[in-house]
């Protein structure tokens, strides 16, 4: 055999082994956690485990539901700031904004996107907390520190802000021209054709935006964790303080080797994300590649 | 339907929310690294950048961040290295040894994607118990595999984007004159080159900033990281400790710490951007 040959063939071995090995190290991960996890689920049923709302690991009380609870609340409110903001900006990008102010702002997205979670953290600690517990729950009659699941919302809002805007925008750069002329020539206004033409059809696309955003919110830890308490309760009103899952993890994973279980405890958590997670991603990306296979 | 004066009219104050909200997502940016430029200029020294704790750094005494800096600097090095070596080959075997459109491609590419966005502490949870399993401590070898991990997804994603970019008729062209598939893999490489550091920068962007990963494996420590499997400071984690403390003092210096990484990543980001627009003159 050619010389040039064997050492294509040799590429080819290792390529293979590389993408093998990784894929592999994936498969341990998931049976890892999930091994990990089975001896909280021997003592306890899973479904106490996701419903009871009692978290005292010292008693042996293993109840999820305030951190689940905690990260719904901190994702839904990102969700409800961060949503109407980026559909409507996204719109604004592509369907009036020059060519100009597009090269200008997508760059400044990635910007967004490259700052750190301790860098918000930061921010929300300086500037979110404060404006909170000074301001805005006064509004209220609140009296709070400004540590609430609401602090940690905007945080979250902000983060999420460039990988929607940047997938939205993709999404909406999809849509045929020809929709939108004849939607136009029937004498529609633009807001209209935007409203009844646009964003029908990209409704897939802008959901599969969403979901990546929600994925994004539920993982976020470290700046959560700096903003939102830390208490283990149900929150009950905006003002309350949460306790997310990630934040659950990075706060305990020093002393929970003299706890029995609880170390299994802080598997399954991470398993519980780590699947959430990836069915969200999964599902959403699978939206995204079909539309983008039709746009071509 | 209404008349047209009202249809126009909703059309105006659409306009305008859209503009609005355009305008609060770029502000929030300039928001975000005001408040840290304003809040952390004034706690910024020479003294914080190029001295290590000397005892007490964490209660207000003397010091600065060196050895955070340098850590983190070290370990975002490393481990971008790696992830770079891992990750080029997937994404060139993925594209040009594997059949394009095959079940393997699509599904590979995939999981890739979906890796992407796996959260770091679910990748710091596994390699802490890992690495409590065969008894390493925590340390910098610890945070090295750990971001890694994080990190080989963005550069196999990043790298099967440009390689994409690549017209279909070039690997037809560059076949059918003979040359192998390592030989045209090569070539491409070549034509890529400013978009692999790119994603080198995206990665190395990732790696420095991340904290929940490297707050369980990377441990903390006072002194210069000297030997890989000693626990070593990172600058996000310096960030992290000095704002949970009570002190306005060492507050001041979390400040000064998020304003130096700041700079670090926007550093970064302009690099990236300059390169970045070095591909696209690159296109044919």
């Amino acid at each position: 055999m050619n010389w040039r040959l064997i050492k294509d063939k040799l590429a080819e071995r290792s390529f293979v082994l590389l993408l093998l090995s990784s894929v592999v190290v994936i498969l341990l991960i998931l049976i890892g956690l999930a091994m990990k996890s089975v001896p909280l689920l021997r003592a306890e049923s899973l479904l106490t485990v996701l419903t009871d709302s009692v978290w005292s690991p010292l008693k042996g009380n293993f109840g999820f539901l305030p951190f689940i609870m905690g990260t719904i609340w901190v994702t839904l409110i990102s969700l409800v700031i961060a949503v109407p903001l980026c559909v409507l900006a996204s719109v604004y990008l592509v369907e009036y904004a020059s060519e100009a102010l597009r090269k200008m702002v997508l760059p400044l997205m990635n910007v967004l996107a490259a700052i750190p979670p301790v860098l918000y953290g930061v921010w929300g600690v300086l500037f979110v907390v404060p404006i909170l517990s000074d301001y805005i729950a006064p509004l209220f009659g609140v009296n709070t520190t400004g540590y609430t699941v609401l602090a940690g919302g905007i945080v979250l809002a902000v983060m999420i802000f460039p990988i929607m805007i940047s997938i939205m925008v993709e999404v909406l750069q999809t849509i045929p021209q020809e929709l939108k002329a004849a939607s136009l020539s029937l004498g529609a206004t633009k807001w209209e054709t935007i409203t009844k033409v646009i964003l029908v059809k990209a409704k897939p696309g802008i959901l599969a935006a969403v979901v990546l955003g929600v994925s994004r919110a539920f993982g976020e830890t470290v700046a959560v964790l700096m903003v939102c308490g830390n208490i283990p309760q149900l929150p009950k009103s905006l003002f309350d303080a949460g306790y997310p899952l990630p934040a659950l993890i990075a706060n305990n994973f020093g002393e929970m080797m003299s706890i029995p279980l609880y170390d299994s405890a802080l598997m399954f958590a991470a398993l519980l994300l780590f699947v959430l997670i990836f069915g969200f991603n999964l599902l959403s990306r699978l939206i995204l590649n079909r539309l983008e296979e039709k746009a071509q | 339907m209404s008349n047209v004066k009202s249809r126009l009219r909703k059309e105006k104050i659409a306009k305008i929310a859209m503009q609005l909200s355009g305008m609060a997502i770029t502000g929030s940016l300039f928001f975000i690294v005001g408040t840290i430029l304003y809040k952390g200029l004034p706690y910024l020294s020479w003294e914080m950048v190029s001295q290590s704790p000397q005892g007490g750094f964490y209660i207000g005494k003397d010091g600065g961040i060196f050895n955070a800096i340098l850590g983190s600097l070290y370990l975002a090095t490393v481990s971008t290295a790696l992830a770079t070596l891992i990750g080029i080959p997937i994404s060139i075997y993925l594209n040009m040894y594997v059949k394009s459109g095959s079940f393997l491609e699509r599904a590979c590419k995939l999981l890739f994607d979906v890796l992407f966005g796996i959260p770091s502490i679910v990748y710091g949870a596994i390699a802490f118990s890992i690495m409590v399993w065969i008894g390493i401590r925590a340390s910098l070898l610890g945070g090295i595999i750990t971001i890694t991990l994080l990190t080989i997804p963005i550069v196999v994603r990043t790298i099967d984007e440009l390689l994409k970019t690549i017209p279909i008729d070039l690997k037809h062209v560059t076949f059918s004159l003979g040359s192998t598939r390592w030989e045209t893999a090569k070539m491409f490489l070549r034509y890529i080159r400013p978009g692999i550091f790119t994603a080198i920068l995206l990665a190395f962007g990732r790696a420095i900033g991340d904290v929940a990963g490297v707050l369980l494996t990377t441990g903390f420590s006072d002194n210069l990281p000297k030997y890989i499997d000693e626990p070593s400071a990172t600058l996000p984690l310096a960030i992290f400790f000095q704002l949970s403390s009570p002190i306005p003092e060492v507050q001041g210096r979390a400040y000064a710490s998020a304003l130096v990484l700041t700079c670090i990543i926007l550093i970064i980001v302009i690099c990236t951007h300059l390169l970045a627009s070095k591909q696209q003159k690159h296109k044919i």
